[in-house]
């Protein structure tokens, strides 16, 4: 006892500690001016691009409240778009139900279709095969949306009236897919390209996913004489889900976006129809392509203030799926 | 050791009965071939009835089949393995025909006087004429979009792996994630209301605006990827030789990343290179050649696209023009593509596991 007390009081003093502001400033390391400077313009660039979504924002909602306070119709209800009228009538019902179906036709054709050729690329083709096939998948995705349109303009559509008639002869009576004989730029033709447009980016971020399922998980189902079927659906599927949920979602974002696929293919109108297959009706993007042409100040602002709805939509479904891929951000489509 | 007694000619009880591998092939024939005498005995026209009949027969077959040879639980493997092949060349069917369609009407039009001239006295339902405007403006509007996008995308990038902690790196995380999800004509309609606020004219310059917003997530989110691959001890080894934290970034570590680094700048510029909706509303298009980007309006390839298929009426000379311009971008972006892959393979970072 006495010895250690003795030894405490003899040792020297410590170095004195480094005050709160050296401390800052040896954690920070941005002593010199060319850190500084370096410090400051990178981090500018990040709160930029946080000032660019605001703005986006703000300024989108300005003119949007400019229009909306012009408006003679109800901006949600009314089935009319004529902002050229003294005073302009619009609202946007037809545009989100239209953006809506086409989006959810475009998921429900899609999403499965996608996932079944991640499993293919990773669970069943040969291996060399399954390379070159998500190399192909790859290119497809940066194939621009406008030659996915002239092709659906001019080859999907008029290979669309078999099926058209088909289904009219034998679903016909559901209302949904009734036919009048007319060009098939429809609601059903525009989801199944749409479909095919959003293919890539879901099969490669549910490949990513798969990719990265447990072997060892595999292998035990395997070893307790799973088929490759139950392998897939009980070791796979599940550690998979929320990846695949957040592809459906970004794929989603990009179906309700698409603008100039839709443009072509759809011959619109102003009004909701039960059919899918006569054509009319319309979404957000495509309106805004469409009607931009003849469009006064106060047609623009509508546009505008279309946009601003197709904003918000759009920023909800892809948080939503971010949210759920948070932690897994390699997955991000932004490489796909 | 024990077993080898049991393999002798008879099948192994162990093992159950299983079809042959040629069953496959034999089934898929066998309901091809169904599917197109159906079609030909019902006088169904189109390609896509006889396939979906040719599928449907393929999956039932193959379960049947398997049922009764091999169990339900194999049968159910069997249909699962035959669904995925049924989806795969469901999906590939419209892939190869758009690269079919593209390549095999665009190179009728695509030649040297194609790519040289503008559609300038060319009225749009004549012959003649050519893209030259547009590539033109394409290439001015994406580069200056390049280079406002690619220095602000890769210090966001630089601020998020070497700087950032706290709110304010997770709130940029976020929203650049977010950012990448705005459809391109809402990046339009934002520089519109600027515009509309400042009373401008289009000019090629306000479409670089709008393409720049669009790349600047997709660079940074790339950019970070590749910094993350760049090894811990290469930075240390730097700072331990007295090296300013600025100096190490740019001399080691930018360095070691910048193949990946260009290889997402790339990417990001063949992504916008294909946008119509912000060209559309910002640049409106012109069929003159408007070298200045500041002043007036301009063309881009994928604008002319849809110009030529939308204001035409059918006239199948614009047609024509349409398929060869979206050649031309395809082939564009593909190349941007390809090489981008290519520097990715060639410098990629030696990652020193």
């Amino acid at each position: 006892m006495d010895i250690t007390t003795k030894n405490t009081e003899d040792a020297p003093l410590p170095p004195p500690r480094p005050t709160v502001a050296e401390q800052k400033r040896n954690a920070r390391g941005a002593t010199r001016p060319g850190d500084r400077v370096f410090l400051g313009l990178s981090r500018g660039s990040g709160i930029l691009l946080l000032v660019i979504m605001a703005a986006i924002a703000v300024f989108l909602a300005y003119r949007a409240s400019l229009a909306i306070s012009k408006d003679h119709g109800n901006f949600f209800t009314t089935f009319e778009w004529n902002t050229n009228l003294v005073p302009p009538v619009f609202g946007i019902a037809v545009l989100v139900y239209g953006t809506i179906v086409s989006s959810v036709i475009a998921m429900g054709l899609a999403v499965p279709v996608a996932v079944a050729i991640a499993l293919f690329i990773t669970h069943y083709a040969p291996r060399r095969l399954g390379g070159a096939i998500s190399y192909v998948i790859d290119l497809l995705a940066a194939v621009p949306s406008i030659v996915y349109g002239l092709w659906g303009a001019l080859i999907l559509v008029p290979h669309m009236n078999g099926l058209f008639g088909w289904l009219n002869d034998y679903l016909g009576w559901t209302g949904l897919f009734s036919w009048d004989e007319g060009a098939p730029r429809s609601m059903l033709t525009v989801g199944i390209l749409l479909a095919i447009m959003i293919l890539p980016i879901i099969t490669n971020v549910s490949r990513e996913v798969f990719r990265q399922v447990p072997q060892m998980h595999e292998e035990a189902a395997l070893a307790l004489g799973a088929t490759r079927w139950e392998v897939v659906r009980m070791a796979v599927l599940p550690f998979g889900r929320s990846g695949v949920i957040s592809a459906s979602m970004l794929g989603l974002g990009r179906a309700l976006g698409e603008t100039m696929a839709v443009a072509t293919v759809l011959s619109p109108d102003f009004d909701i129809h039960l059919s899918l297959l006569n054509p009319g009706g319309g979404t957000f993007a495509q309106n805004i392509a469409s009607k931009f042409g003849e469009a006064t100040q106060d047609g623009r602002d509508a546009l505008i203030a279309s946009g601003l709805v197709l904003f918000v939509i759009t920023l909800l479904v892809n948080g939503a799926a971010r949210m759920i891929i948070a932690r897994r951000k390699e997955y991000s489509g932004a490489n796909a | 050791m024990s077993t080898a007694a049991v393999t002798d000619k008879r099948p192994s009880t162990l093992r159950g009965a299983s079809l042959p591998k040629w069953s496959f092939w034999a089934i898929a024939a066998g309901s091809i071939a169904l599917g197109l005498g159906i079609s030909a005995a019902a006088g169904l026209s189109s390609s896509i009835q006889w396939a979906l009949i040719a599928a449907v027969l393929f999956v039932l077959g193959t379960y049947v089949i398997a049922a009764r040879v091999e169990g339900r639980r194999q049968a159910k493997d069997r249909i699962a393995t035959a669904l995925v092949w049924v989806a795969f060349l469901l999906a590939v069917v419209p892939l190869v025909s758009l690269i079919w369609t593209t390549v095999s009407k665009g190179v009728k039009k695509l030649d040297v006087y194609f790519l040289t001239h503008s559609m300038g006295v060319v009225a749009d339902a004549q012959p003649g004429g050519g893209i030259y405007h547009a590539i033109v403006g394409s290439l001015e509007q994406v580069g200056l979009a390049t280079v406002i996008a690619a220095p602000i995308g890769v210090l966001t990038a630089i601020y998020l792996v070497e700087y950032g902690r706290g709110r304010l790196a997770q709130a940029v995380t976020f929203f650049v994630d977010v950012m990448t999800g705005i459809p391109s004509i809402v990046a339009g309609l934002f520089i519109l209301s600027l515009m509309l606020i400042f009373d401008m004219q289009p000019f090629g310059f306000a479409g670089s605006l709008a393409l720049a917003i669009l790349m600047m997530p997709i660079v940074v989110r790339s950019t970070e990827e590749m910094l993350k691959l760049v090894p811990n001890e290469l930075r240390e080894a730097s700072l331990a030789l007295g090296i300013p934290k600025w100096r190490t970034i740019l001399k080691v570590v930018l360095p070691t990343a910048i193949g990946g680094i260009t290889t997402g700048i790339m990417l990001a510029i063949a992504r916008i290179a294909g946008e119509t909706a912000p060209i559309l509303l910002l640049v409106w298009g012109n069929s003159f050649i408007n070298t200045n980007p500041f002043e007036g309006a301009q063309q881009a390839l994928p604008l002319y696209i849809y110009q030529q298929y939308a204001n035409s009426s059918g006239s199948t000379y614009a047609y024509d023009r349409a398929w060869a311009a979206s050649l031309t971008l395809i082939a564009f972006v593909m190349i941007l593509n390809l090489a981008a892959r290519g520097i990715a393979r060639w410098k990629a970072p030696k990652t020193g596991r």
